[in-house]
């Protein structure tokens, strides 16, 4: 993004709505700010139509908060929830048909090699469940075989909830929603581990009950596409209002969760990424 | 050549009205500009929207972001020439900023979308608006979206060949027009004014 464009003209500085005035006066480009920061300069989502208490509203704020180079960052998104926050997402975004998104990234992170070789533009999928391991599994999956340098997060709320809750692949079994009345049949998909097997050089699964960790994992896995290979991160994002609980237990259901034994946090890192990590992180350090 | 029957009158025209130009309409060549869907001399096009300006009970502007953003020298110049124009005729400006499917979170009575511009000009009651700076394809979606849903004249200053779903559209836009423009305002306001 060049920078020096991203002015008011002088004479209508008055009638801007107040949104784009705080984000060119305070906006988060270039100035390497994190999860910590947040509260103290404007963020990359304006006001979203997702409903109180969505857990997929909480984790694109800290996936937004924890990206290492916004200002050269392209998301791809792909029907769903998270579709509906996108419009109000002052980043470059690309809706793609539903399950489409690893093929359109591909192709874009390609593209953007070709165009701007001596620079680092990020590609970044963000989707649902049903995006990721049920529609587009072929889509992601391809890529992760073809060693595409882009990342995969998944917004896990372990349904589909944009069309009105049904089961996904990623709903536990015997998840009852208000399109699958019978109970699911299958386990939820295992999906951290088919990436890894799938050729993902950083593979990571956390929830928003721990946002510094998944800023650290969402840096990881960005930094890990650009010179190692594909990563993929799933965010255990709970949803109220197709599970059918109070938006202000968003939080406590997943530590519930996680003290039932049936949500982990994890981390798979190849010893190729692991190197690349270490140097980079170490090199941090001396600064 | 033939010339279209179709008329692009004040709306509403009813959910989903056709795009002028597959009902024949033709772009202005250099030096002309269309009104109601005829082609006219330029002259002709900016007298008629000074008239269409003071006539208008609460007239507004609508600059998009090719105006509203400083990205490239010429803009802050051209700005000026239309915060001019406004002043002198009296308009409000409601800005564009961008195209972003914003929805349905916009304040309509600070901001106008090219996706549902029709918000914007049912809460202010808006009889006249004017676009300007605002990319052509997202005009083309706005201006229909009016011509359909609303009953506000519309005007198209573009910078490039002209609009044919705006009620008048000039082509070619820069400050030599904005100027001609402004001064058939005051030239009315004055002759009103005797
Ligand atoms: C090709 C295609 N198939 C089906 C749909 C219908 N559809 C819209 S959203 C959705 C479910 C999305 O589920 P998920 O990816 O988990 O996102 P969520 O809404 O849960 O965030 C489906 C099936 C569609 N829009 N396009
Ligand atoms: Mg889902």
């Amino acid at each position: 993004m060049n920078k020096s464009i991203f002015k008011i003209t002088p004479c209508f500085e008055d009638i801007m709505p107040d949104e784009y005035k705080e984000l060119v006066e305070s906006d988060p480009f270039g100035k390497g700010l994190g999860v910590s920061q947040l509260g103290t300069y404007k963020e990359l989502l304006e006001e979203h139509p997702l409903c109180a208490g969505c857990g997929l509203a909480l984790s694109l704020r800290l996936i937004l908060a924890s990206l290492p180079n916004p200002e050269d960052t392209v998301i791809v998104g792909s029907t769903g929830c998270s579709a509906l926050a996108f419009p109000q997402v002052a980043l470059h975004n690309i809706h793609s048909v539903f399950g489409n998104q690893n093929a359109v990234a591909s192709g874009l992170k390609r593209a953007l090699k070709l165009r701007f070789p001596d620079k680092v533009k990020d590609v970044v999928v963000i989707a649902g469940d049903g995006a990721t391991a049920d529609i587009g599994l072929d889509m992601v999956m391809q890529s992760w075989f073809r060693c595409e340098n882009i990342t995969t997060i998944m917004l896990d709320n372990e349904a589909y909830a944009n069309t009105g809750g049904q089961e996904s692949g990623m709903s536990p079994q015997g998840t009852v929603l208000n399109m699958a009345p019978k109970g699911k049949k299958f386990p939820k998909i295992s999906m951290p581990e088919i990436a890894r097997e799938s050729g993902c050089a950083y593979v990571a699964a956390i929830s928003p009950a721990q946002p510094k960790r998944l800023e650290k994992m969402v840096r990881r896995a960005i930094l890990t596409a650009r010179e190692v290979g594909p990563s993929y991160v799933q965010i255990f994002s709970p949803c109220p209002t197709n599970y059918k609980f109070k938006p202000q237990e968003m939080v406590a259901r997943i530590k519930q969760r996680e003290k039932e034994g049936f949500f982990k946090s994890k981390e798979y890192i190849t010893t190729e990424a692991q190197e690349y990590l270490a140097g980079l992180e170490e090199g941090k350090k001396d600064e | 050549m033939l010339e279209s029957k179709y008329q692009v009158l004040v709306g509403p025209e009813g959910y989903l009205p056709p795009a002028a130009a597959s009902m024949g309409v033709t772009l202005p060549e250099k030096g002309q500009a269309l009104v109601e869907g005829s082609i006219v001399s330029e002259e002709e096009a900016i007298e008629k929207i000074a008239q269409k300006i003071l006539e208008a009970k609460n007239p507004f502007l609508f600059p998009g972001p090719l105006l509203l953003w400083d990205w490239k020298e010429g803009v802050a110049e051209k700005a000026k020439a239309v915060k001019e124009l406004a002043d002198l005729a009296g308009t409000r400006i409601i800005p564009m900023p961008d195209y972003r499917p914003k929805y349905p979170m916009i304040n309509p009575a600070v901001e106008i979308n090219p996706n549902h511009p029709n918000l914007t000009i049912w809460h202010n009651k808006i009889d006249f608006c004017l676009f300007i700076g605002v990319h052509c394809h997202y005009a083309n979606v706005a201006l229909k979206i009016i011509r359909g849903g609303t009953d506000c004249y519309t005007i198209a200053l573009c910078g490039e060949a002209g609009h044919e779903d705006a009620m008048i559209s000039l082509r070619d836009v820069g400050l030599a027009q904005l100027a001609s423009l402004t001064e058939a305002v005051a030239r009315l306001k004055g002759v009103a004014g005797k």
